[in-house]
């Protein structure tokens, strides 16, 4: 018999995001402290933790999204790809365009659910109308909304309801074809049933993109991650794979946080 | 038994509160109501006996014989048009300033607070600043003037109003487009300002309607014109001199010309506020 066919296939890891000591400032408060983390490729990476640990703070560092207000500030360093994105150099807008974002909250711009969906497009591709039309069908395919806004193409992407509404930013984001997707709470203003098909739609996504969600939602995390964060006071207290993280935690904190014996 | 009562004697006396605040508060209501159907009584019984085709096709006439105000309205339209033309762009471009950029350094809240003073001055004293600084160094009123007087009082306003419905639109919006790696000049042109379209565009027509009622700015400025001239370095006929004139002279006619001039104002401006109300009253953001 061949050696090398009873080798343990070993699954290499590719590694997209990986923090190394960061630390974050909003004015005087220290938000993040030492954070050090590596995020896989095509993974679902999910940070829970409680109220104000820092999980957003984190997740809005990977694009820096902090960079809009003053008196925010990241020190640190953070590798996508192997590039410093907190580097003076990074342009913010290509980083932008490369790490995608959908927020808590519905944000359909005051425009066409066609051209919710060609805005970002359009920033950096210059594409044809068939190609457009083909590019937004795709999106809204991939969003799971195309059967429902396929004929109401030209209606304003506010007249949606909410968990159509979230679902438009999804597409919105992949539209653009990012290689990281970074999930900000996406489904806590939603009902259960557009929280499934979030949900479903991540693990469809995750063939394609590096996903990192924040939640508050445990059970979520549980269904769609592989890989779990949990924060606590600005710390990541642990980071592992989401099996182990929740049935086995290697620390006493994160046991009592997910068994709901917190504090 | 007696907490029930207690409880039943405490529904009625808020009940009696709730009865009497209704009551004061649709009184105070009445009493504005009443001043403003007065006045709009007033100037219909007057004016609209005045009111004619020929009010539109005939100039002002000498004191004592038949004539209209075409002169005037075509004066007050171009003067009130340009104006805004001139003082909207400049106006909306500072707003978006004070609204976007307007979070960090010293300019913005000193621009604001400047234009704050500008909002409040009285028009009779921006009508003097344009005669100090341009018609004393052309000798000569014209409607140029009266155009720089109107467009200084439309830039406050749409400043203000540029600027508070701007900051109306969540900042979670501008992060979303942000996302996408939209450039911030993208960001506000196309989803911010376009958020806050039906706002703007209301401030804009509000601006309309108070510059076409001022008298003061017109008074130092553009003057009269009892001919037809569309001339803008003469001196240009506008309504509201117009009916300043007429109404403080002599001749019955001419009082009578003044009447269906403010009618013609009033109606106006009424009936532009009535359109920014229509047009707008359900496409203001919903967030």
């Amino acid at each position: 018999m061949n050696a090398a066919v009873l080798q343990p296939v070993q699954e290499t890891l590719a590694q997209k995001i990986q923090v190394k000591n960061l630390n974050f400032y909003y004015g005087g408060f220290h938000a993040l402290k030492d954070i050090n983390l590596e995020i896989p490729e095509r993974k679902v990476t999910a940070f829970i933790g409680p109220s104000g640990c820092g999980k957003s703070t984190l997740l809005r560092t990977f694009n820096r999204m902090y960079a809009l207000y003053p008196k925010q500030e990241a020190r640190g360093e953070i590798f996508i790809d192997g590039e410093d994105i907190l580097s003076p150099r990074q342009d913010l807008n290509r980083l932008r365009a490369k790490v995608g974002m959908v927020f808590q909250k519905p944000t359909p711009f005051p425009m066409s659910i066609h051209d919710n969906i060609a805005f970002g497009v359009r920033l950096y591709e210059s594409l044809s109308m068939r190609e457009m039309e083909e590019r937004v069908e795709w999106a809204l395919r991939k969003a799971a909304l195309w059967e429902e806004v396929k004929d109401k193409l030209k209606q304003s992407g506010t007249s949606l309801s909410g968990g159509q509404q979230q679902r438009l930013c999804i597409a919105r984001g992949i539209a653009v074809k990012p290689e990281v997707l970074l999930l900000d709470e996406p489904a806590s203003a939603l009902d259960p049933i557009s929280t499934g098909r979030i949900e479903e739609l991540m693990h469809e996504l995750k063939n394609d993109y590096t996903i990192v969600i924040v939640t508050h939602n445990m059970q979520q995390a549980a269904r769609v991650s592989d890989y779990t964060a949990y924060m606590y006071l600005g710390e990541m207290v642990e980071f592992g794979v989401t099996d182990e993280v929740f049935i086995k935690p290697k620390k006493k904190e994160t046991e009592d946080y997910i068994t709901g014996r917190f504090g | 038994m007696s907490a029930s009562a207690a409880i039943m004697g405490l529904y009625t006396r808020r009940l009696w509160i709730n009865r009497f605040n209704l009551a004061v508060s649709l009184l105070t209501m009445l009493i504005g109501l009443f001043w403003l159907g007065w006045i709009l009584l007033t100037l219909f019984q007057a004016g609209f006996k005045s009111l004619g085709p020929a009010l539109f096709y005939t100039m002002t006439p000498p004191p004592g014989s038949n004539g209209g105000l075409s002169n005037a309205i075509a004066g007050s339209l171009i003067m009130a048009t340009v104006g805004t033309l001139i003082g909207t762009p400049i106006g909306m471009m500072a707003g978006i300033y004070l609204a976007e950029f307007g979070s960090r350094g010293w300019l913005a809240p000193v621009t604001r607070f400047i234009n704050d003073i500008l909002l409040s001055a009285p028009s009779i004293v921006v009508g003097l600043f344009v005669y100090e600084v341009y018609v004393i160094h052309t000798r000569h009123f014209s409607a140029w003037a009266g155009t720089m007087a109107l467009a200084l009082i439309v830039i406050p306003v749409v400043i203000r109003t540029t600027e508070n419905m701007l900051r109306l639109v969540p900042d979670s919006l501008r992060e979303a487009a942000a996302a996408l790696g939209a450039p911030q000049w993208k960001v506000i042109t196309l989803v911010t300002v376009r958020a806050a379209k039906a706002g703007i565009i209301t401030g804009i027509l509000l601006a309309v309607a108070r510059i076409s009622g001022e008298t003061a700015p017109l008074l130092f400025t553009a003057l009269n014109n009892q001919f037809w001239s569309l001339d803008m370095n003469q001196p240009m006929a506008n309504l509201p001199v117009v009916i300043f004139q007429f109404a403080m002279s002599p001749y019955e006619n001419w009082q009578h010309l003044a009447w269906a001039g403010a009618l013609l104002i009033t109606m106006a401006v009424l009936v532009l506020n009535i359109l920014a109300r229509v047009f707008f009253r359900n496409k203001s953001p919903t967030y």
